[in-house]
């Protein structure tokens, strides 16, 4: 959305949907409509941060856009490329550019490999010599925050941040320009979620980095990302730069989201705005407006036909009929 | 503690490895470790006993037949001056007595013990890189499914083998053929798209990876193993070697449902996710990131299996189908001795013993493992 | 200008006073709990606050006589309901107290309901087991309940399975049965960690207004310090088994005492600090096993001084009853 900056990513009309097998016969019964149209851009060096509540199929997004799984509709648009119909061959090498940190500390390292060897898998795919792998493992190590005497222990012996950093490290081993952020914090004590997200922006100054955030946290969010996109029900509903969306929020779930979310700042007399009833199923969803069920603005044009975007401000993107 | 502006404290836990933590559960428990001794002892004798009695001169000759000297009972004296020197025992006594035909006992014990061995570990050893790798495919490649060109191949290449066992050399070479076209029949016609219309058939998905391997894993559960192994050990020529074969060819079902179920829930571990992510190939990922994770409830099971086989090899020796004579094995020890359990009854008593020691103590083992590997109790 | 906290009733209804727990390992005692007092009173909201191994989740546990004895230790301390000492009730003197008069709200609501009984069956069973009315009466009390907190057309929902409703009506239910026999405290361990926030949100308005309604006092316990200045009347900050503070939620909120708290306030992440860097405490969590000597938190405090790795220091008075585990002595030499 910004023409003046380079574009890393690009995601457009993205979709996929998991199918819902029943029966004897194993046929396809129903879809889950787990990401229904996700449009969104990361320029080179900054951060996008997703929002939404569990279930509205952002943590899919991220594993489409690292072609884990294949998208079943849209483009992703990497540095230019087209990268949707890839093989898994002709992806490898963009793999070593596009990385991934995940929630929760405990699964996502080997517990059967020292971090320095769940590191130098990394390093490996490079095709660095066996010294030159341990130098770089080491200067890695030291760089999210480790000494670099912790390469031969295991991942059972660290505290959960501390197995973050590994996770952190081992993105940054191929040469990654983009990381995608799989809610890095959530998991983590309070005292050290600050302590991991320093280390992510420090390491962003320092390498040029772009970032993919994912979270449910709307206060971390709002801290790290310079545009955010809001997330219902596996699309997109609201997209903009991070101060006007906090400012001048449009779409009126965004509006419940950022008054739901406690935080010590707060206006503490200020009354929680409160949803009626919750997130649909995403296998039926309702036509139109998905959020129409629990919409506190909802009125009967909501409830016929796709609502496609429309543009209040600049650089700003909104789902709504109501927002203009 | 801190030895620079970012570098954090040394590791919370004291450093200990998995394997020291393992032996120190594995500690409490006393029968285990009886287990663990008792399959030390019963490991180092069976290796002394394959040296000392094998060799043009052993020093425990198993084969020596002395018919003046039957059915003596354990720790006699063997009456030296009717003896040919060479053929005096040596530690100058019958320490489990002699059999119908005047032979050592404790050398037949010695060779049997070899034996018991090498089938228990050669048979395991199969089904358990059978097992390892059915699991590893069908919980790793399981929803991939195979197309009907894919199983017709497969199928002419198996007639073509066994056309070539038979020595049919030309049909062998011809199904081979019409093998391979199958397989690679999709790239071949892809250009030609009349060709492909007809043909696409063949193209359809007949059934997932996953499907036809655990299908294959509940007929060979069917089937009553050990009459199973009776039939095919019969129709074989008799040699230990077919016979670890067969036992280990039709006990790796287990292994494969065990690796199975773990390869499913390692797929779904973000370490695996992160190691795809990374580009890392698919026999890298299974066999360097998830098979170690996978590995040790097999090695427990196997332990158990261990003593299976052992059992297994003794009840088929113990009917005359397993090892051939004039080798000893403990199942024939027993077998020969069944008609003088009155006149003899060590011969009956020192292999049956023997058995029961030993699977007991494998049993043993494997549970104490099991336990010491058990995340709940390792929480205690 | 702090104004003094006057809670609207100001009569104790619990006061845990020195409480000790300590759970031995194979080679070592790990002090989960470690002298932790504090009191609440009639119809007040107090929050336990504490990350994770702080030792919070043990108190209430302890509270409830449900800290499993091996390997856990009770080795000190007096739990007071009213004019009951917990610690020296007999189990079946701890069942009366249980469900009755203190309950429980869990973190996880799907783990909590036995899902192969009906919701309704769950309910019900709570009320029987201290109630003896009749059957007819039960479920009238059930609908009731389940009316109370907020779920549509009660009546057919208590035939449903727990696996059939969302998570958000899993946690209501759970406040439903916590509220089944109109006890005078609910302890809520971390009810909302496992929701959206948008959910948390409903769960935590309708906390508060149960409470208005029945004058109930709820114990808190959370690790999110957000849900803490939303619901709190007043707040104690757990570190390493210790309280290093205790005050009204203004108080620690607006003027934390304690180098933690301030520390913890100032990591959060907030949009109003974008730009800037994020203060954050430098280290983990001790082990409980292996606690730093003098204060626990001096390794990782940015102010500490030569005594904090001596001296053990006691709650210190700010005043209007608001105390940290750090002397002003400090705290001024500190400013300077």
């Amino acid at each position: 959305m910004d023409s003046q900056e380079r574009i890393l990513l690009k995601v457009e009309g993205l979709k996929k949907y998991f199918p819902v097998r029943r029966g004897f016969f194993q046929r396809t019964a129903a879809h889950i409509k787990a990401v229904d149209g996700v449009d969104f851009a990361i320029a080179e060096g900054k951060s996008v941060g997703l929002v939404g509540e569990s279930g509205c199929g952002k943590s899919t997004v991220a594993r489409v856009i690292l072609k884990l799984l294949e998208p079943d509709a849209g483009r992703i648009v990497y540095k230019g490329r087209d990268i949707t119909p890839l093989s898994p061959k002709e992806m490898k090498p963009l793999r070593k550019e596009m990385q991934i940190v995940f929630q929760d500390p405990f699964s996502s390292l080997n517990p059967r490999m020292t971090v320095g060897q769940s590191i130098e898998e990394g390093l490996r795919i490079l095709g660095l010599s066996k010294n030159r792998r341990q130098g770089r493992r080491d200067e890695l190590l030291e760089m999210v925050g480790l000494s670099a005497m912790t390469a031969d222990r295991y991942p059972h012996e660290f505290s959960g941040g501390q197995r973050q950093r590994v996770g952190v490290a081992r993105a940054l081993s191929v040469e990654s320009s983009l990381i995608i952020c799989d809610e890095p914090i959530s998991a983590l004590d309070v005292s050290i979620q600050a302590q991991i997200i320093n280390l992510l922006k420090d390491l962003q100054d320092r390498l040029d980095l772009s970032y993919l955030f994912i979270s449910h946290d709307l206060n971390v969010v709002g801290y790290l990302s310079d545009t955010v996109a809001v997330m219902y029900l596996g699309h997109v509903v609201e997209y903009a730069r991070a101060d006007t969306l906090f400012e001048d929020p449009r779409h009126p779930y965004t509006r419940v989201l950022l008054s739901a979310v406690p935080s010590v700042e707060a206006d503490l007399t200020s009354k929680i705005k409160t949803l009626k009833g919750e997130v649909p199923s995403p296998m039926d969803p309702p036509p139109g407006c998905k959020f129409q069920g629990r919409c506190p603005l909802v009125e009967p044009r909501c409830k016929q036909g796709e609502i496609d975007f429309s543009r209040v401000g600049e650089d700003h993107l909104v789902r709504c009929w109501k927002a203009t | 503690m801190t030895n620079g502006p970012l570098i954090l404290e040394a590791p919370l836990a004291p450093k200990q490895t998995r394997l020291e933590e393992l032996w120190r559960l594995f500690k409490q428990n006393r029968l285990a470790i009886i287990g663990l001794f008792i399959f030390v002892l019963f490991f180092i004798t069976a290796i002394l006993g394959a040296v000392l009695t094998s060799g043009r001169d052993p020093l425990f000759d198993p084969a020596l037949i002395r018919l003046q000297e039957k059915l003596l009972p354990p720790l006699s004296r063997p009456h030296v001056d009717a003896l040919p020197p060479q053929e005096v025992p040596t530690f100058g006594r019958y320490l489990f007595g002699t059999d119908d035909l005047g032979r050592d006992v404790f050398s037949r014990m010695l060779q049997g013990a070899w034996v018991s061995l090498t089938v228990g570990f050669v048979a395991v050893g199969i089904s358990v890189m059978v097992g390892i790798f059915m699991g590893g495919i069908a919980g790793y490649f399981g929803e991939h499914h195979l197309r009907w060109n894919h199983i017709l191949g497969v199928t002419l290449l198996l007639a073509a083998t066994v056309m070539g066992a038979m020595g049919n050399v030309w049909t062998s070479l011809g199904l081979l053929m019409a093998g391979g076209l199958c397989l690679s029949l999709f790239r071949l016609v892809k250009p030609y798209r009349k060709l492909r219309f007809t043909t696409a058939w063949l193209f359809k998905n007949a059934v997932s990876v996953d499907t036809l391997i655990m299908r294959m894993v509940d007929i060979m559960l069917c089937f009553p193993s050990f009459f199973l192994i009776l039939t095919v050990v019969a129709l074989l020529p008799a040699s230990m070697y077919n016979i670890m074969i067969v036992i280990g060819l039709t006990s790796w079902m287990g292994t494969t449902r065990f690796v199975r179920a773990e390869f499913l829930s390692l797929r779904e571990q973000d370490f695996v996710t992160a190691a795809r992510a990374l580009g890392i190939g698919n026999f890298r990922i299974i066999f360097r990131h998830m098979m170690p994770n996978a590995i040790a409830p097999v090695l427990v099971s196997s332990t158990i299996g261990i003593a299976t086989a052992i059992l297994t090899e003794a009840g088929l020796s113990f009917l005359g189908f397993g090892v051939p004579p004039p080798h000893a094995t403990w199942g024939n020890i027993l077998s020969g001795g069944k008609g003088f359990i009155f006149d003899a009854p060590w011969l009956t008593f020192i292999p049956g013993i023997a058995i029961l020691i030993v699977v007991l103590c494998f049993n043993l083992f494997g549970e104490g493992l099991r336990d010491a590997m058990n995340p709940k109790l390792r929480e205690r | 200008m702090e104004e003094a906290y006057a809670p609207p009733h100001k009569d104790t209804l619990l006061l845990v006073e020195d409480l000790r727990v300590h759970f031995r390992g194979h080679d070592h005692v790990a002090r989960a709990v470690d002298g932790v007092s504090f009191d609440v009173h009639t119809g007040e909201t107090v929050c336990l606050v504490g990350e994770s191994g702080c030792g919070k989740t043990v108190t209430a546990l302890a509270i409830l006589g449900l800290v499993p004895i091996p390997p856990g230790v009770i080795a000190s301390g007096k739990i007071r309901l009213r004019d009951t000492n917990l610690l020296t009730l007999t189990e079946e003197g701890l069942q009366d107290i249980r469900g009755n008069q203190i309950s429980m709200v869990f973190q996880e609501p799907l783990t909590a309901l036995n899902p192969v009984f009906t919701i309704g069956d769950q309910i019900m069973e709570a009320i029987q087991v201290h109630e003896k009315v009749s059957e007819n009466e039960r479920r009238r009390r059930c609908i009731g309940l389940l009316t109370d907190v907020g779920i549509p057309s009660p009546e057919a929902r208590l035939k449903d399975y727990p696996h059939q409703l969302s998570g958000g009506q899993r946690q209501r239910v759970m406040v439903a049965m916590a509220l089944a026999c109109h006890p005078a405290l609910i302890i809520a361990d971390e009810p909302t960690t496992a929701l959206d926030v948008t959910v948390q949100a409903q769960i935590l308005n309708l906390m508060k207004s149960i409470q208005h309604a029945s004058a109930m006092s709820v114990l808190y316990i959370t690790h999110d310090l957000g849900v803490v200045s939303t619901v709190a009347d007043r707040v104690y900050v757990m570190y390493a088994g210790l309280i290093v503070e205790q005050g009204t939620r203004d108080q620690v909120f607006q003027h934390p005492r304690h180098p933690y708290t301030r520390g913890l306030l100032a990591s959060l992440p907030s949009r109003s600090k974008r730009g800037k860097r994020l203060y954050s405490i430098p280290g983990s969590v001790p082990n409980p096993a292996f606690k730093p000597k003098g204060c626990p938190f001096h390794p990782r405090c940015s102010a500490a001084i030569a005594e904090c790795a001596v001296d053990f220091p006691g709650m210190c008075d700010y005043g209007h009853g608001h105390l940290s585990r750090c002397p002003p002595v400090y705290s001024r030499e500190r400013q300077e």
